[in-house]
């Protein structure tokens, strides 16, 4: 469904989250088409926990998210599936989220069609954002994509997340990577502190 | 006994049947290993013969007995999952242990259900008929679209677990349909080929598929594959050596199982 771009394709308003007990917040901030948005902040502030409010995982114990209507998201989370001894190939792990493997950096285009298990941590780090980041999505949530990505890994998937928002995509992403959260996108919220008492 | 045997009606349709079966529980099989539910196949067994054997005590009939009891089975376990995701392996084991427990009573104290227990839990497929031929036809046509659909949300569920439930949708009633699939497929094999022969062809084939096989796709159809032969062999073996099929089969799907697991080791290169 095409989405009015003078909205935003995400509305967060003094939204209080956590799991048991509240973590993170208040927090405000939109997200529109196009548009690239860090949350940082350090260990324990909460950024991981509201991207799972974000995609409805999370507790949300106080203000609103609003997605604007027909808003499909897709969430990159830090959990690795465990690959080893199942016999799935890289370009049928895109299969299963609809994303396209057109554009995939070389070296790994290259190694499309081996089972999982035999590529590298980064390879297989950057195989599962491929598939998150290129899924029909309108709302992208990336939870810290460059654990693992050597700086080739880093470059490309700048790259992916730059092309992937001038396409229309609005993209969350969490990083605890400075310089490559000043890198990658246009506005960054700040998350204070740490872990709550 | 030789092999001339097999031309023999008596004969031919236990065959068929049990090769039915060996070409679908290792489809089976794949699905239940990726989501580390290998357990499952054993309890929903476990579950057919304990309501084959109170359906025979009821003189009721055997084919509505088994599966019903491998429903109520995948009922139980999804209810104990929506309780809580830590009681998934304890609603398998207490299963297994409901069924095992049922059915050795009932075979203590029925005669009748006592003949039938052994045939069950020997895997005495020679019992089998052109019904039981049928029966497995139909659940070969129903499952195998079924596997094929659900394939996709069982391997997200996997390897995006959230997928699902970001785009505000649930897989919950997918993974059911799942499990009932299982579920009736295994009560139906049980019933033919008996509890431990139906477990070992979920289990051991792609298992043994899984080191050579370079696609998820691949390994379904070399699971499959190795099934069936394994079971035209171990039918013929225990044809010409007059022995129990189960036992046969199962031991040498054992074989079988050990044998792609030293050449994946021995040989990494060949393997995929």
């Amino acid at each position: 469904m095409p989405i009015a771009s003078a909205h935003p394709l995400l509305s967060v308003a003094a939204l209080v989250a956590g799991y048991g007990r509240p973590v993170v917040g208040p927090v405000d901030f939109t997200l529109a088409r196009g548009e690239v948005l860090g949350l940082a902040g350090p260990n324990g502030s909460g950024k991981s926990t509201l991207l799972s409010v974000l995609a409805g995982a999370g507790r949300r114990f106080a203000g609103s998210v609003d997605l604007a209507p027909g808003v499909e998201i897709s969430w990159q989370t830090q959990r690795q599936p465990a690959v080893a001894g199942i016999p799935l190939n890289g370009r049928e792990l895109l299969a299963l989220t609809g994303a396209s493997a057109a554009g995939l950096p070389p070296w790994l285009a290259a190694r499309l069609d081996e089972r999982l298990d035999r590529l590298s941590g980064g390879q297989l780090q950057f195989l599962h954002l491929w598939a998150c980041l290129q899924a029909p999505a309108d709302v992208i949530l990336l939870d810290e994509p460059t654990n693992n990505l050597d700086p080739q890994g880093v470059a490309a998937l700048g790259a992916a997340i730059a092309a992937r928002a001038a396409a229309g995509a609005g993209i969350v992403l969490v990083s605890h990577d400075d310089d490559f959260v000043a890198a990658a996108c246009q506005r960054v919220v700040r998350l204070p502190g740490g872990p709550r008492p | 006994m030789n092999l001339e045997l097999l031309s023999d009606p008596l004969f031919l349709w236990p065959c068929l049947t049990g090769l039915v079966f060996a070409l679908l529980l290792p489809l089976c099989g794949a699905y239940l290993r990726l989501r580390g539910e290998w357990l499952a196949a054993l309890s929903y067994a476990q579950m057919a013969a304990a309501g084959s054997l109170s359906a025979a005590a009821l003189a009721l009939p055997l084919v509505l007995g088994g599966p019903a009891a491998a429903f109520l089975a995948a009922a139980v376990k999804n209810a104990f999952e929506e309780a809580a995701e830590a009681t998934r392996g304890a609603a398998y084991a207490m299963l297994l242990l409901a069924g095992w427990g049922t059915a050795v009573l009932l075979a203590a104290n029925l005669p009748l259900a006592e003949r039938l227990g052994h045939a069950l839990f020997d895997g005495q497929l020679y019992f089998t008929d052109r019904s039981h031929f049928l029966a497995a036809l139909g659940a070969f046509a129903v499952a195998v679209p079924l596997l094929r659909w659900l394939s996709r949300p069982l391997l997200l569920s996997h390897f995006y677990p959230d997928f699902y439930r970001a785009r505000g949708r649930s897989s919950r009633r997918l993974h059911l349909a799942f499990d009932l699939v299982v579920a009736g497929v295994l009560a139906l094999a049980t019933t033919s080929v008996g509890v431990m022969a139906a477990f070992a062809l979920v289990f051991i084939p792609p298992l043994a598929a899984a080191p050579w096989a370079r696609s998820w796709r691949a390994a379904l159809w070399l699971g499959a594959l190795l099934g069936g032969l394994a079971h035209l062999l171990a039918f013929a073996l225990a044809l010409v050596l007059d022995q129990p099929f189960g036992p046969v089969l199962a031991l040498l799907l054992v074989l079988l199982g050990a044998a792609s697991a030293l050449l994946a080791r021995g040989f990494p290169r060949i393997a995929a």
